[in-house]
C-alpha cells in the first residue's frame, strides 16, 4: 500500500534554519543538515526547504545549501522560496533537488508551472497555496498571506494542475499557526477535485489531527514545522501512533 | 570504478551522491570505452522514454548497454528503457527484460508517487530486506510482471518493481531516495 507522508519543513534564513530546536542531542540545530539528518533518522517521508530570504544575492548561497543537502539526504526533498523563473528552478534542481515548489511566482506567471514541468518534469513541480476562507469561500493569498488575489483556490488549483504541477502544498491561513487541526473541508474539496497528490499543511497540534486529516481527506501527505521542531509531537511517536489507527505510514 | 551512464535524464547527480555516501567512487559517463570497462554500471532516469532512447541511439549506447558483461542496474527510466517495449510515446525498447512497459490506468492518482512496500520474490538484489520495508516510487509507467520479476509492488494493479535476469538488474522506485532500505539495495548491487 502506498504510504501517508509525514514532511517536516525546515525554514532556512542564510543557510541556517529558523525557529527554536528543541532536539538536545544533535549539536548545531541550526545547521540544516544535521536538523535534517535527524529528522530522516526519526521517519521523516521527505523534507522541504523554504528559504525565507531568498533573494537574487542571496539565491547563490542556497544553490550552494542544497548541494550539501543532496550530497548528505537519501530522502526526497524540495526547496523553494524565491524561486521567480525556469532558470531560477534549473539552478536549485541541478543543485540536487528533487522537487522546487513555486508560490507567489506562479500565480503571477501560471505559465512558470508549465515551463519548469516541461524542463523537469512534473514530478518536479510543487506548487503551493496559501488560502484563507472569507466571504463564504477559500481564496489565494500570495507573498507570505499578505496580498489577496481574489481567485478561488478550487479555480487555481485546476489551473496549476493543468499546467502540469505535480503536487499541491495546500496551507490554510485560517488553521496555520493555530494548532486546531487541518483544513479538513478545503483539503477535502481541493484533494477530491485533482488528481495529483494533495499536501495539507497548517493547523497540526495533536497526533489526532493527522488521524482526522487522513480519514477525511484524500491528501497524501501532511507538512508541519513547530511542533516537530519544538519537540511536541516526535515524529516517532506520530506514526506509532497512526500506525495503530490502521492509517498507512511507513 | 563504478560508471553512471550518461544521458538526458533527471536524477543523476542523487545516484552519484548516493554511490558516494556508500564510499565508492563513481564516473558519470556515455564513453563506450569507460562503460565497457567499469566494475559496476548504474543507468538512473527520470524522465521520458523515446527522448532517452533517441539519445541512446545517437551514442551507440543502444547496442552497448544490452551487450555489457558486468553487474547493470536500471533505477526508474533506466528500468523501463531495459525492456522490450514502452508505450511512453510507443518506443522501442532496449530488450533485455522481456516484458512492456504500460501506463497506469487512471484508477489512483497518476505518478505513483511516494513510499511503497514490495512483495519480494526470489532476489539477489533484496538480500536483507522485509516485506515491511519501503521504497520512493515516482512514475505513471509500469513494466508488467514478467519471469526476470523479483518483486512485486502493488498500485493500481501488480507490477515489476524489481526486475533481475543474469547480471542486469532494474528497480522501479528510487533506491538512492530511498533512505536505509534504499541504501541496502545499492550496497547489495555494488557487492554482487
Amino acid at each position: 500500500m502506498l504510504k501517508k507522508r509525514i514532511i517536516p519543513c525546515l525554514d532556512i534564513k542564510d543557510g541556517r534554519t529558523v525557529k527554536g530546536i528543541n532536539f538536545i542531542d544533535i549539536k548545531d540545530a541550526g545547521d540544516p543538515i544535521e536538523l535534517a539528518k535527524k529528522y530522516i533518522v526519526e521517519g521523516a517521508d521527505e523534507l522541504v526547504f523554504l528559504d525565507i530570504t531568498a533573494t537574487n544575492e542571496k539565491r547563490k548561497t542556497l544553490a550552494e545549501l542544497v548541494v550539501k543537502i543532496a550530497k548528505e539526504i537519501n530522502i526526497p526533498f524540495t526547496v523553494g522560496g524565491g524561486i521567480n523563473t525556469v532558470e531560477d528552478a534549473a539552478t536549485i534542481i541541478k543543485a540536487g533537488a528533487d522537487k522546487i515548489s513555486v508560490n507567489s511566482s506562479a500565480v503571477k506567471n501560471p505559465v512558470l508551472i508549465k515551463e519548469i514541468a516541461g524542463r523537469f518534469g512534473s514530478q518536479a513541480v510543487v506548487v503551493a497555496v496559501d488560502t484563507k476562507f472569507e466571504n463564504n469561500d477559500w481564496y489565494v493569498y500570495v507573498n507570505g498571506g499578505k496580498i489577496a488575489t481574489g481567485i478561488t483556490t478550487i479555480e487555481w488549483v485546476k489551473q496549476a494542475e493543468q499546467l502540469g504541477a505535480g503536487e499541491i502544498l495546500l496551507t490554510s491561513m485560517n488553521n496555520d499557526g493555530t494548532k486546531q487541526g487541518f483544513a479538513i473541508e478545503i483539503t477535502n474539496t481541493v484533494s477530491s477535485a485533482i488528481n495529483i497528490p494533495v499536501i495539507a499543511s497548517g493547523g497540526a497540534g495533536t497526533k489526532e489531527h493527522f488521524k482526522t486529516l487522513f480519514e477525511n481527506t484524500k491528501a497524501t501527505g501532511a507538512l508541519a514545522a513547530s511542533i516537530f521542531h519544538f519537540g511536541e509531537i516526535p515524529i516517532p511517536v506520530l506514526k506509532q501512533y497512526l500506525k495503530e489507527q490502521n492509517i498507512q505510514i511507513r | 570504478m563504478i560508471a553512471i551512464i550518461k544521458y538526458p535524464a533527471g536524477n543523476i547527480t542523487s545516484v552519484e551522491n548516493a554511490v558516494n555516501r556508500l564510499g565508492y567512487e563513481c564516473i558519470i559517463t556515455d564513453d563506450i570505452a569507460v562503460l565497457r570497462t567499469a566494475e559496476r554500471v548504474i543507468f538512473p532516469g527520470v524522465g521520458e522514454a523515446s527522448t532517452a532512447m533517441n539519445y541512446l541511439r545517437e551514442k551507440g549506447l543502444d547496442k552497448i548497454i544490452p551487450a555489457l558483461t558486468q553487474p547493470v542496474l536500471g533505477i526508474c527510466l533506466g528500468q523501463q528503457l531495459m525492456c522490450n517495449f514502452s508505450e511512453e510515446n510507443n518506443t522501442e525498447c532496449l530488450g533485455i527484460f522481456n516484458t512492456i512497459v504500460k501506463k497506469f490506468p487512471p484508477l489512483e492518482l497518476v505518478p505513483h508517487m511516494g513510499w511503497n512496500n514490495l512483495q519480494v520474490l526470489q532476489s539477489r538484489l533484496l538480500k536483507g530486506i522485509a516485506a515491511e520495508d519501503n521504497f520512493y516510487f515516482v512514475h505513471s509507467f509500469y513494466a508488467e510482471p514478467c519471469e526476470s520479476t523479483t518483486a512485486i509492488c502493488n498500485y493500481i494493479l501488480p507490477f515489476s518493481a524489481v526486475l533481475e535476469k543474469d547480471n542486469f538488474y532494474a528497480t522501479q522506485f528510487h533506491p538512492e531516495k530511498s533512505a536505509d532500505a534504499g541504501e541496502k539495495i545499492l550496497k547489495n548491487f555494488l557487492g554482487i
